[in-house]
């Protein structure tokens, strides 16, 4: 089926606000995070309601997160709309603080409000599912490991027991049964622990249960300095390095309020892509590795390879971690690399183009892979899904269109989406993004400015916050930072992308059969890492 | 399938020019295969655990398998559980939330086995150190034989590792 036009989300965000005064929610415009963002204020009481009015406005559910600023502590909310993004805060007392859930109106919410509740002692009145998220048996019910007092070394116990109280979901019915799975799983991946009900062969329920490899990013980047930080971002999800890194780089410079110099954004673009087309390629390869098709995954891995050769050759890192630091990136790119960087492109664009028809059209892998996994395009606006999972599903939310930043405001982007929402389709849209990211570097190569690598960063001198917003492979990807007035790290949070993605894998597994599961996994392919944090 | 066939010959066999000064796969290839022909009966079984990793060390463990390193052809191969297993590669800080199931897959491979912590984050604790949330290094948990550092090791990285601990142990 051919490719969906291009269609940019129609809510707006810029009319929220009345949209919020036509349904007596009083609000006050005050100074967000620095960034193109705007900041309404609401009392605690219409936070739910808030919700409501912006889920049936269209608006798309981002991220919430908290921060500690004792006596107080804010909780925030992003959304989304066509024109770009929009802050909700709400001020809560740190003494039993009590918030409507978001959740009714915008399931994905469920978890990151569960975090939240885990991580600083919020209790979301009206949640549907109250149960813990991020806390196994390390620490205690009652300590809150991003409250401002809470010391990182903790209290730990010698052993921590493992987590065998999780009360998941009860099994009902005659004939069902059970598999749990995990949390160390039989291939080369993360851990997790996932549980299926299934009668026979059909799985009728799956449930994740994740953070294990939780490891307390949130709480160790308090304190850093700028570098410091940047390294740790680097290191939230491997696999996005760049765009974690980038992101958490870009709040530091709105923060600060400095530029960028054009050069190191077009560098940091291009580590971008570079880290886009790994991924796919490492990942279509897998997807058909998983229904047995040796062929992708050879063709694919030894594609990848070569790809990342050339990243440690030409910028020093197999996975272009520690390129961008705050202000601008560390490395250059001398000009007698461009003529082989622009071969590669090309030459890797032969191959994929070639290679994708002769995967899609192979019937037996059509038949593994087409109407398996299928996550509807009403399911996907349900649950806010981003990237590649929700272009095969016909979202198409893209950063880099909707709300450019540079040097992606200069560049034309465009965004694959089909409507049948299965692995088929997300094997397509991987397969389509290579060669628009391909375009996409041999432009930024063609039109590479001059210039510096890193602009000075200044002390803050007072407080300040900002937001930064990066399109990465996985699709739209966040960072909060809060810095003190010496320019050290009072709170950093990570969006990946992934909080966003592995409610649809519970959503898209049922009615297939427990032996795709793997296959339904990879498609998806959210990180652990990078929401256990 | 004819396309298939196509693309199968067009892309031949794999090979690389040799690079000046440096071990190479076929060199260190060949050694870890003598090491294991005489000391683990011409296979060696790896069992992964990520522990805690942020995932960047097991996407260089998955580059080991590409046709390009392709260890399979020395003699070792990644097995899908620790029964099977005579080394065990642990990558990341351990956190507190993998600590039990980390001894757990420890218990369960039999003895004599090897373990080998894979990364910055496996042989120090790494970015993240020791913390309410992680153990830091593999060694705080269970006993380590060997460390490969690098953040993450390359595939050439992991090969020298493995083929130093091959050199210098024996399962006991
Ligand atoms: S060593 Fe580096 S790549 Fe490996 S888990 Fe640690 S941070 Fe990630």
């Amino acid at each position: 089926m051919s490719r969906q036009e291009q269609r940019v989300r129609p809510a707006q965000t810029t009319a929220f606000a009345a949209q919020l005064a036509n349904a007596d929610i009083d609000l006050t415009s005050v100074a967000g995070p620095a960034g193109p963002e705007t900041l309404l204020e609401l009392n605690p009481a219409d936070w739910g309601r808030a919700a409501a009015v912006a889920a049936t406005a269209g608006l798309r559910f981002a991220a919430v997160w908290g921060e500690h600023r004792p006596p107080e502590l804010l909780v925030t909310t992003l959304l989304a709309g066509g024109d770009g993004h929009l802050l909700l805060r709400t001020v809560l007392p740190d003494s039993a603080p009590q918030l409507p859930s978001q959740t009714p109106s915008f399931p994905a919410a469920d978890r990151p409000e569960r975090h939240l509740q885990d991580m600083f002692g919020v209790r979301f009145v009206d949640h549907p599912d109250g149960r813990r998220w991020i806390r196994h048996r390390a620490w205690s019910a009652k300590w809150y490991p991003l409250r401002r007092e809470a010391a990182i070394a903790g209290t730990p116990v010698a052993q921590t027991a493992p987590d065998r109280s999780y009360p998941f979901a009860p099994i009902a019915g005659s004939g069902v049964y059970e598999i749990p799975v995990g949390p160390v799983h039989a291939g080369i991946i993360e851990p997790g622990h996932f549980r299926f009900q299934a009668v026979g062969e059909d799985v009728l329920r799956l449930e994740a249960h994740l953070g294990y490899v939780h490891k307390g990013i949130e709480k160790l980047a308090e304190g850093r300095d700028l570098a410091g930080l940047a390294r740790l971002a680097g290191r939230v999800s491997g696999d996005s390095s760049v765009v974690h890194t980038w992101a958490a780089c870009q709040a530091a410079e709105h923060a600060l309020g400095i530029d960028v110099p054009p050069r190191a954004l077009a560098l940091r673009a291009i580590f971008a892509e570079r880290e886009r087309i790994a991924n796919h390629l490492g990942d279509i390869g897998a997807i058909c590795n998983d229904v047995g098709f040796a062929f992708a995954q050879v063709q694919m891995t030894r594609l990848r390879e070569l790809w990342q050769r050339t990243s440690a050759a030409v910028f020093g890192h197999r996975l272009l971690m520690d390129r961008v630091v705050p202000g601008g990136v560390a490395v250059d790119l001398v000009s007698d690399q461009l003529t082989p960087l622009h071969q590669e492109a090309q030459q890797l664009h032969q191959e994929v183009k070639s290679l994708m028809p002769v995967l899609l059209e192979y019937p037996s892998l059509q038949d593994r892979l087409r109407n398996t996994g299928v996550l509807s395009p009403a399911n996907a606006e349900r649950l806010g899904v981003l990237g590649y999972l929700g272009r095969a599903s016909n979202l198409q939310d893209d950063l880099r269109r909707d709300a450019p930043y540079p040097p992606y405001d200069r560049l034309h982007i465009e965004v694959p989406a089909y409507l049948d929402g299965d692995i088929e389709k997300r094997v397509q849209v991987r397969g389509d993004e290579i060669l628009i990211a391909l375009g996409l570097i041999e432009t930024l190569l063609e039109k590479l400015p001059e210039g510096e690598l890193q602009a000075k960063l200044p002390l803050p001198n007072r407080e300040c916050a900002g937001l930064g917003l990066v399109e990465g492979w996985r699709g739209e990807t966040l960072a909060y930072l809060r810095l003190n007035a010496q320019g050290r790290v009072l709170r950093y949070f990570p969006r990946d992308p992934s909080w966003l993605s592995w409610p649809a894998l519970e959503v898209l597994t049922p009615g297939n059969i427990v032996p795709d599961f793997p296959v339904c996994n990879k498609s998806v392919n959210g990180s652990y890492s990078g929401i256990d944090l | 399938m004819l396309r298939i066939f196509n693309k199968i010959l067009r892309t031949g066999r794999l090979t690389e020019p040799l690079p000046a000064g440096e071990a190479t796969v076929a060199e260190l290839g060949a050694a870890c295969q003598r090491e294991i022909a005489a000391k683990f009966g011409g296979s060696l079984a790896i069992r992964m655990v990520d522990a805690g990793s942020c995932n960047g060390c097991e996407l260089e463990m998955h580059a080991v398998n590409n046709s390009f390193y392709d260890i399979e052809r020395f003699g070792i191969h990644f097995v899908a559980s620790p029964r099977h297993a005579d080394l065990l590669l642990v990558t990341g800080p351990v956190s507190r939330h993998m600590q039990a199931a980390l001894l757990r897959t420890y218990a369960a491979t039999p003895d004599p086995k090897l373990v080998v912590a894979m990364g910055d984050c496996g042989a120090d604790g790494g970015e993240f150190g020791i913390s309410y949330a992680s153990c830091g290094a593999v060694a705080n948990v269970i006993p380590v034989d060997a460390v490969i550092r690098g953040c993450p090791p390359t595939p050439l990285q992991l090969l020298q590792g493995l083929l130093q601990v091959l050199q210098i142990k024996t399962p006991e």
